[in-house]
């Protein structure tokens, strides 16, 4: 029992709320946001502090004890999780400071900023499938005002396919968790574990768990990522860059405890379809990476070849694959809200979404050009920057599995990574300077800090993982050990 | 009980997919809420025992009573499907006087782009 476990979501809760009324206090609610991110950072660091001593913590809701009532369980797969979304949402707010303008901030953009954090870490934190789908509901519902807010047509345009792509796959969300519950009867997360191991997990609850992993898929773009590319490059840059990093990674986090912690038994069939998934993820993003010349889409397309990267990792279902796969997850959180930001950053200083308009960048913003750089080779996997890690441990994974033709995939995808971001930096950053120095628009520094503290971050993760290495092993440790949690959370204490 | 609820079911998803499959974006929201109120009906006849003119309470010496879980699960779902409808509904007005029509084919995208 540690109340401190449902912080990171209600803090959030509370301050959107609180937004309400004081609409105009603008920096007001600057500062209240950017604390409260700041502040989840230090708790979710400290439970993880916690996990290590103490075990898996959780808090049971009203005093109804599992299974019957609702439960917040925090493993340090969660935690670490919970500790990098509120550091990307922290400074994805800083940039918001400067790049979202007086309008949409008065129109209550720190309300569902704060929103949508709190319904990603209540989907982290939760240890109840159908709280799992109302978090998912709670961040869905910020995402649709935020991708709307502003009202410009395009905005409109792309919102509508979103929610509606949005309402679709929860509501088959919803009728998995109906059969789930009419099979096993039950809805906490560990009681259903242990059902589904006590009863084995029979042909119907197979065809359950592909449900699932149809809404998942829809909601983290594997495979079914059409509506992706679309509505996250029509966003304002630090919206784009919160979806980027976040959204699909609620989604990558559903598919990873629910095949770890239910549907774990029947490695042949369920596996083998998230197999095939990744595959043509990967083998759909590259394409899509370098077929585009509007940076928007070849950022976006980026979003989509992580995915399929993270879930080869739980495809192999390997210990060395479950590590390097929650590695790349934080990895890749930082690194695309980084990307998303510096892509924002280059079409509001010149003005253009094509990469063949922009040239010479590199002479006016030497800085920004050097940070495309890094973020460029981290996600490509050079070493020491953090990309390296997560890539070796995964194909570390699929050697041992013995699964060469994903190994293949996952590694001639980096090279369409390294090709597709290349092509944008010898376009743009390269070549005649277009710009001359009395047009140039001046790089605020709201912009280019957020940047390059994500630049940091990117390279104290490759260059720290020794440090960060047991709670990444820890994580995988309760993945591949469904007992631990089940033991954490139905013990009463 | 049980086969009536998941005939009804049936019958409000096949009306709720024809009316997504339409042009016209009322007629796909008005889809979407159909849709969810299938699944309401779903989740009811997945609790155990719908059983006629039961309480989901159970009292001292009650013999029988309904599985009270799955209508606390609608009632949440009814909220959100609720809440989601009416931005749904607000988004296509916005888009209808911006973009000057409510036809999904000429939503698709403009050429300029």
């Amino acid at each position: 029992m540690n109340n401190l476990v449902v912080l990171p979501m209600v803090i959030p809760v509370l301050a959107g709320i609180l937004f309400v009324f004081f609409r105009y206090q603008i920096t007001l609610q600057r500062w209240i946001s950017f604390i409260v991110m700041v502040g989840n950072i230090g708790i979710a660091a400290y439970l993880l502090y916690l996990n290590q001593i103490e075990g898996i913590q959780r808090i049971d809701f009203s005093g109804w004890k599992p299974p019957f009532g609702i439960s917040f369980v925090a493993d340090s797969f969660s935690l670490i999780l919970v500790l990098i979304t509120s550091l990307v949402a922290a400074i994805c707010l800083v940039y918001a400071f400067s790049s979202i303008g007086e309008e949409r901030e008065k129109m209550y953009f720190y309300s569902f900023v704060n929103f949508l954090v709190a319904g990603v870490n209540g989907s982290f934190l939760t240890g109840d499938l159908f709280n799992l789908y109302v978090c998912f509901e709670i961040m869905l519902l910020a995402s649709y005002v935020l991708i709307a807010l502003g009202g410009e047509k395009a905005q409109l345009r792309e919102s509508i396919k979103y929610v509606l792509i949005n309402v679709l796959s929860s509501w088959f969300f919803l009728v998995a968790i109906a059969y789930l519950y009419g099979s096993v009867g039950t809805l906490s997360m560990a009681h259903i574990s242990e059902r589904i191991a006590e009863v084995g997990q029979t042909p119907l609850l197979t065809v359950i768990s592909i449900v699932f992993l149809t809404v998942f898929a829809l909601k983290a773009g594997l495979l079914l990522y059409f509506w992706l590319p679309g509505s996250y490059s029509i966003a304002p840059t630090a919206v784009a860059a919160l979806f980027g990093a976040l959204l699909t990674k609620v989604g990558i986090y559903a598919m990873f405890r629910v095949f770890t912690l239910f549907f774990y038994h029947d490695h042949s069939i369920t596996h083998t379809f998230i197999t095939v998934l990744a595959a043509l993820t990967l083998i759909g993003g590259s394409i899509g990476a370098v077929a585009y010349k509007d940076i928007r889409l070849i950022v976006t397309y980026n979003v989509v070849i992580a995915v399929g990267f993270i879930l080869v990792g739980l495809a192999v279902a390997t210990p060395e694959a479950l590590e390097g796969s929650i590695y790349y997850l934080m990895h890749d959180m930082i690194v695309k809200a980084l990307l998303f930001l510096i892509a924002g950053t280059m079409i509001a200083v010149t003005g253009t979404t094509r990469i063949d308009e922009m040239s010479g960048l590199i002479r006016n913003y030497p800085l920004l050009g050097w940070m495309f750089f890094i973020v460029m080779l981290s996600l490509a996997g050079i070493p020491p920057l953090s990309g390296f890690i997560g890539k070796v441990l995964v194909g570390q994974g699929a050697i041992e599995a013995e699964s060469y033709i994903l190994l293949a995939l996952a590694f001639i995808s980096s090279i369409f990574v390294l090709y597709s971001l290349l092509r944008v930096f010898l376009q743009c950053f390269w070549g005649e300077t277009i710009i001359s120095s009395e047009d140039e628009v001046p790089m605020k520094k709201g912009w280019i800090i957020p940047c390059a503290i994500l630049t940091i971050a990117t390279i104290v993760l490759g260059l720290g993982a020794e440090i960060i290495f047991p709670y990444v092993s820890d994580a995988a440790n309760t993945l591949l050990n469904p007992s631990d949690y089940i033991d954490a959370v139905l013990t009463q204490d | 009980m049980e086969t009536l609820t998941t005939i009804l079911t049936g019958v409000l998803v096949s009306v709720a997919t024809y009316l997504i499959l339409s042009r016209s974006v009322l007629r796909v929201i008005l889809g979407t809420a159909v849709l969810s109120h299938a699944a309401h009906l779903l989740i009811m006849s997945m609790g155990k025992g719908l059983k006629n003119g039961e309480v989901p309470i159970l009292r001292d010496g009650a013999s029988s009573y309904v599985d009270p879980l799955p209508q606390a699960l609608i009632l949440t779902s009814i909220v959100i499907s609720f809440a989601v409808t009416a931005i749904l509904l607000v988004l296509a007005y916005r888009t209808y006087r911006e973009t000057g029509t409510d036809n999904l084919f000429e939503l698709r995208g403009f050429k300029d782009e």
